[in-house]
């Protein structure tokens, strides 16, 4: 769309400044306040860096926090693999399902808080102690279709008679994918797993319902939830500051490796 | 029995997915016809008053209720959504993508933390209050949070990335020559929105506006965080059965009935899709 007037073209920036004002302003009033040297969650009363320092001796957000670096790297390792074999088997086969396609699409759109409740359900009945491990069991479900769609968009621009060419000239099926094969699509791959380990970084409702009882297997969105209910803290505001970096920055790089894959 | 490559491929992926989704998410359902079991608990006896039960007047009118604010949300985001996304497609190309990169950046920060900064802002010494303060302002702080207002903006902020991403795709795959021709035929500004430009984005709409009703209608932790636990969702409703009342069999039949919703919309979706690509064909046009 070129060739418009002024006018249009100031109200577009209008609407650009005022929706990104909306979309980042909240976030900007949080990391602020985190730096805040007062005790008042939201009342601002000079620079500190104090409830960064408090959170490094608060155990119950230490333990939450490796509990959370197991249920991500876990999931995201598992999620990779079996969702770029899932790819790459999806994009190989000649027929294409429907019944297929609805089963890898299905757990992105799945409300979340069904899936936790089927879960639960199924793990109870199973009489399976729930704990870490059913939070990596269930997160995997959804790492591993995000990554399967990341590494899909790849290999739909990948030129499959190269691989022709590797077998033909004599190489193995597992020489060909390592040679060939993964070179090509590992940025995908990259990207996907680091996709899949800010959504289990983040995922609450799913963790909340498949770890069981007791406060061993909290993660850390389940420590933040808890903290935030009995209300508003600078060290909340410094724990939001950080979980959300850790974010960003891994979205970042998967961007990166990834061009345009927000974007689609 | 040989089994081919690609299927051994995807085997263990279906496996996981068939082992920990479609099989819970069938017991799950299989659990809304048995009755609840006098200690909590399941008592295998098969049932429809579960079913009965999710339209009952008492939980009818809170799934009223909650479609009532999913809707509301849903407007608000698809309205602001689209303007945003067809600010963004009218940008510059090179300035296309980081535009949509930042719009959708805070979508895929955690969900807890950016509803959190809503409490933050509209706390009662929050920023708003001290805003209205700084402008004069001296009366008792007004009371924001927990409000279904402030429930309302949490749904649109957490959702608004996605609708953008959602109708920025058809805005961006339009032919700019479409509303050129409309134009030099005499079509006004409006006119050429109504009649050419909406039509064939709304695909892009359909998309978004099912996204944010879905995942609205079964939310549980914005209603219990900006709602102060006064304004019950869907998804609140089925946390409850599950962790409080302990009626697993009416919180799976009210699970099935959010799983029913979201199909139902999709179907919608998909029809809105198929209507607007058979548009985009200019074949005939009424009137």
């Amino acid at each position: 769309m070129a060739e418009r007037s002024a006018a249009a073209r100031r109200s577009g920036t209008t609407v650009l400044v005022l929706v990104f004002a909306f979309l980042y302003v909240p976030i900007a009033v949080l990391v602020a306040l985190s730096f805040n040297a007062g005790g008042l969650p939201t009342v601002w009363s000079g620079f500190s860096t104090k409830w960064y320092v408090s959170l490094a001796s608060n155990r119950d957000i230490l333990h939450a926090a490796l509990n959370t670096l197991i249920v991500a790297v876990a999931s995201t390792i598992i999620a990779t693999l079996l969702g770029t074999l899932l790819a790459i088997g999806v994009e190989t086969r000649r027929r294409k399902g429907t019944v297929l396609e609805a089963l890898v699409f299905a757990p992105m759109i799945i409300p979340d808080i069904v899936l936790a409740v089927a879960l639960l359900s199924f793990f109870s009945m199973l009489n399976v102690t729930m704990g870490l491990h059913t939070i990596v069991l269930a997160h995997v479900v959804f790492n591993l279709a995000f990554v399967c769609a990341v590494v899909r968009a790849r290999l739909k621009s990948f030129d499959w008679s190269i691989t022709e060419a590797s077998a033909d000239l004599g190489a193995s099926g597992f020489t060909t994918f390592r040679r060939v094969t993964l070179p090509v699509i590992l940025p995908a791959v990259v990207a996907g797993a680091l996709l899949a380990f800010t959504l289990s970084v983040d995922e609450f409702i799913i963790a909340f319902f498949t770890a069981g009882a007791g406060r061993a297997s909290t993660t850390l969105p389940m420590q933040i939830y808890s903290m935030i209910r009995f209300g508003i803290t600078p060290e909340i505001n410094a724990l939001a500051t950080l979980v959300m970096a850790v974010s960003v920055i891994a979205l970042a790089i998967s961007q990166r490796l990834n061009k345009g894959m927000v974007g689609q | 029995m040989t089994t081919s490559r690609p299927t051994l491929l995807m085997m263990p992926a279906l496996a996981w997915l068939i082992g920990l989704m479609v099989v819970p998410c069938g017991l799950v359902l299989a659990l809304a016809f048995f009755q609840r079991g006098i200690y909590g608990g399941v008592d295998y006896t098969f049932t429809l008053e579960n079913f009965a039960k999710v339209v009952d007047p008492l939980y009818a009118g809170i799934f009223l209720n909650s479609a009532r604010i999913a809707g509301t949300a849903t407007l608000i985001a698809v309205v602001i959504g689209y303007a945003a996304a067809y600010a963004i497609a009218s940008c510059r190309r090179s300035l296309q993508p980081v535009l949509l990169f930042f719009a959708v950046l805070p979508f895929w920060s955690n969900y807890l933390i950016r509803t959190y900064a809503w409490i933050v802002l509209l706390n009662r010494e929050g920023l708003v209050t001290q805003m209205l303060r700084w402008f004069g302002y001296t009366g008792e702080p007004p009371s924001m949070l927990y409000t279904e207002g402030a429930v309302i903006a949490g749904l649109v902020y957490n959702y608004l990335p996605f609708v953008i991403l959602a109708c920025y795709a058809p805005l961006s795959r339009l032919n700019p020559e479409l509303a050129e021709a409309s134009r030099d035929l005499g079509g006004s500004a409006f006119t050429t929105f109504r009649r050419i430009i909406l039509p064939l984005t709304m695909p892009g709409i359909a998309a978004g506006a099912v996204f944010v009703f879905v995942l609205s209608i079964g939310n549980f932790v914005t209603p219990a965080l900006l709602g102060g636990g006064r304004f019950q969702m869907i998804g609140n409703l089925v946390y409850d059965q599950f962790l409080t009342a302990n009626d697993w069999p009416f919180g799976a039949a009210l699970a099935a009935a959010l799983i029913a919703i979201m199909m139902l919309l999709l179907l919608v979706q998909g029809y809105a899709s198929d209507r607007a690509s058979t548009r985009s064909a200019p074949v005939r046009e009424d009137a």
